[in-house]
């Protein structure tokens, strides 16, 4: 990208502080991620690059943080646990999410504004509310401190996401399609699963995903409303890092950039193909 | 084919029978069914989730701003007192006959199940008000049994605080099912001796100087944020798309990244030991001695915070800016206008319902934020949400935490309208 030859010299310097600025912001955001990944190969139980470290020598590296992390039964437990917490409720908000997407979409939805309004009211409402009404009202029907109880939490707190991108893609969907299947005698469940799924599902996917990610994630209900036994890997985290700070945590940290890594790219991968798919791509 | 055209547009001959469908039902109604039948199917669909977010959401927050109001504690353990206080004037100890009814009632409050007894929670309760209330209590129901009349004085014998008009007064003022006393409290205010809602002295003042300071930390994130905000967005959103979207991923990929991750990021740079302050050390900028504070402290907070909420200004204000087009500005510009004036009249008041939208989006989560104030905000760096949490798990003062909690989320609703009227809910952009 050439400058413009007009440019003066004051345009010209202006023109590159500017682009200094910008890279320093894009810094910021990235370096502290980026910073624990080398830290987190420390031979140290330090938080900072030792003389080792700084003169590439070997012996300043290690293993110990992951293998720390690999031999813990309780980092073990966190893994299963939030996987498995993510993966339920992921299912519960996808499936109730989408189907009401589906009627929030149509024409002849009564009360759309109030409805949505409830529905999305868990993004909006700060978490430790939440948390502190999950927290007495599970207590009081005595699913607190249980995987049923952190689940349901989590889906309530996902299917907001799930909502509003199932309902955005289905802001672009062809009615006459369905019309078309109902025209050609297949039954409202069969155009469901032949015609809309196929056509939503990039939709679903990827609010499945922030779905998975908002449980994932999570920390605040966690901390209130799950036992020792349901403890995921942020609430792990949360311990690690107020009790004893050990490198393990970069350990931890550098596996949870990887897996976001792996995350943002197949929503970005999705977001594309939808994109494309009803020709809103620029390119 | 004007003829044509003219038998087509022709009215029908007139027809004074209703219009109706093949089985004889009139259209009208026929239609209405219809509709109907697609008004309950749309329905049916939200129904199951609309179900489950007001039983497992909704409910559990109304049963939680519930109890900021309720008071059920003293009414239920001392009926038979308050009664007897009615009369009482409120000045010096009240009579003989109030002492025997509480002995009446703490008589019975025994006689009952263990799991049924009102005399714990009413210790609990009058603790919140008066301090050693509740070992007061506790210590006078296990001698309870042994008292004879006068109860008078074997009430005061047994402890002093039965001596105090004070604790009389709480007695009557929250003998009632619903009580306004935890948010005098949530407000720094108290009762004093004559019933009037009074400041509490300078040093036991707390929340509203920390809703203030919880304002004002929120107002700085979301400054800082809009500072850094503002010129990547118009740096993305004036770079071709191929490069927008891959300088993207540094904007994405924190946002993707887990919560606690960033926040120990920032410990790792910021702490005594961390990298930063070795970094100045090592190159002889800062002496070993003094080493920079920038943890457990509200810069701590706001340097993580405005890490962690700085996608949410940039996502909104990129995609408003991809949609101004270049060539007002250069239409500006060759108006005469400096570059300066060009964006500072043409180009800056149509971001603003980017700055908007992200500011107050910015702004509605920092004002609640728990996690990153707790890990990294120390004792300064503290906010409304972590007296919460403090009130919820370790002082055990539900009514206060739910006082303050509805409180926030008043707050955080109103704004939420604000911003729903700047943008509307539907422009919520994800990823």
């Amino acid at each position: 990208m050439a400058l413009p030859a007009y440019y003066t010299a004051k345009d010209k310097i202006w023109h590159y502080a500017f682009r200094v600025i910008c890279f320093a912001i894009f810094f910021f955001l990235l370096a502290p991620i980026l910073i624990m990944i080398p830290l987190s190969f420390n031979a140290q139980p330090y938080f900072t690059f030792t003389r080792e470290m700084l003169t590439l020598n070997p012996d300043g590296y290690s293993l110990r943080w992951y293998q720390d992390f690999l031999g813990s039964d309780s980092w073990m437990r966190s893994i299963r646990n939030s996987f498995g917490i993510g993966i339920a409720a992921t299912l519960l908000s996808t499936s109730l999410g989408t189907l009401a997407a589906l009627g929030l979409s149509r024409s002849e939805m009564p009360a759309k504004a109030l409805i949505m309004g409830v529905l999305i009211s868990p993004m909006i409402v700060p978490l430790i509310i939440s948390a502190a009404g999950m927290f007495f009202f599970f207590s009081s029907i005595n699913i607190a401190q249980t995987y049923l109880g952190v689940v349901l939490a989590h889906a309530a707190l996902g299917t907001p996401f799930v909502v509003i991108t199932v309902t955005a893609t289905l802001v672009g969907f062809d009615h006459s399609l369905t019309r078309a299947a109902a025209n050609l005698g297949a039954s409202p469940t069969r155009t469901f699963f032949k015609i809309t799924m196929p056509l939503i599902l990039p939709g679903v996917i990827s609010g499945a995903l922030f779905a998975f990610i908002t449980s994932f994630d999570e920390i605040v209900v966690v901390l209130f409303v799950a036992g020792v036994e349901q403890r995921t890997i942020p609430r792990e985290m949360w311990s690690g890092i107020r009790e004893d700070i050990s490198p393990t945590i970069l350990a931890v940290a550098t596996i949870l950039v990887m897996v976001s890594v792996a995350l943002l790219t197949v929503v970005e991968l999705l977001r594309r193909r939808g994109e494309r798919m009803r020709g809103l791509s620029p390119q | 084919m004007s003829q044509a055209d003219a038998t087509l547009t022709a009215p029908p001959p007139a027809r004074r029978e209703k219009l109706v469908t093949a089985d004889g039902t009139p259209l009208r109604r026929a239609l209405e069914r219809a509709n109907r039948r697609r008004k309950l199917t749309a329905l049916a669909l939200v129904a199951p989730l609309l179900a489950f977010i007001l039983i497992f959401f909704a409910f559990p927050i109304a049963q939680m701003m519930w109890r900021s109001v309720d008071n059920p504690q003293i009414v239920n353990a001392l009926p038979r007192t308050l009664q007897a206080l009615e009369t009482w004037d409120g000045q010096g100890i009240p009579d003989e006959p109030v002492f025997a009814a509480l002995h009446a009632d703490m008589l019975e409050d025994l006689d009952r199940p263990r799991r049924e007894q009102a005399i714990g929670p009413l210790g609990i309760r009058l603790n919140y008000e008066l301090s050693a209330a509740r070992s007061a209590i506790s210590r006078t129901s296990r001698d309870v049994p042994n008292f004879e009349a006068p109860f008078s004085d074997a009430f005061t014998d047994a402890h002093r605080l039965w001596g105090q008009p004070e604790l009389w007064r709480i007695i009557k003022r929250e003998g009632r099912p619903l009580t306004a006393s935890y948010y005098v409290a949530a407000l720094d205010r108290e009762y004093d001796e004559a019933g009037n809602i009074v400041q509490r002295d300078e040093n036991r003042r707390i929340y509203v100087s920390l809703f203030g300071r919880t304002l004002a930390l929120s107002l700085a994130i979301t400054f800082m944020t809009f500072a850094l905000g503002f010129p990547i967005a118009y740096f993305l959103a004036n770079l071709p798309m191929r490069y927008a979207n891959l300088l993207m991923i540094a904007v994405l990929l924190p946002f993707w990244t887990s919560l606690l991750v960033r926040t120990s990021a920032w410990i790792v740079l910021l702490q005594q030991q961390g990298v930063i302050n070795e970094l100045l050390v090592n190159i002889g900028l800062i002496s070993d001695g003094n080493r920079l504070n920038m943890i457990y402290n509200q810069t701590g907070t706001i340097i993580a915070m405005t890490h962690i909420l700085l996608p949410f200004m940039v996502l909104p204000l990129y995609s408003v800016m991809r949609t101004i087009p270049v060539t007002y500005t250069r239409a500006a510009k060759s108006l005469g206008a400096t570059p300066w004036t060009a964006f500072r009249r043409v180009y800056f008041p149509q971001t603003l319902p980017g700055i908007g939208a992200g500011g107050v989006l910015v702004f509605i989560i920092s004002i609640g934020y728990y996690i990153t104030p707790a890990l990294v905000g120390g004792q300064s760096g503290r906010m409304i949400s972590n007296e919460i949490a403090r009130h919820i798990q370790q002082s055990l003062n539900w009514g206060l935490a739910a006082a303050l909690g509805t409180m926030l989320l008043v707050g955080v609703l109103v704004l939420y309208w604000l911003y729903n009227r700047l943008v509307g809910a539907d422009s919520l952009k994800l990823g």
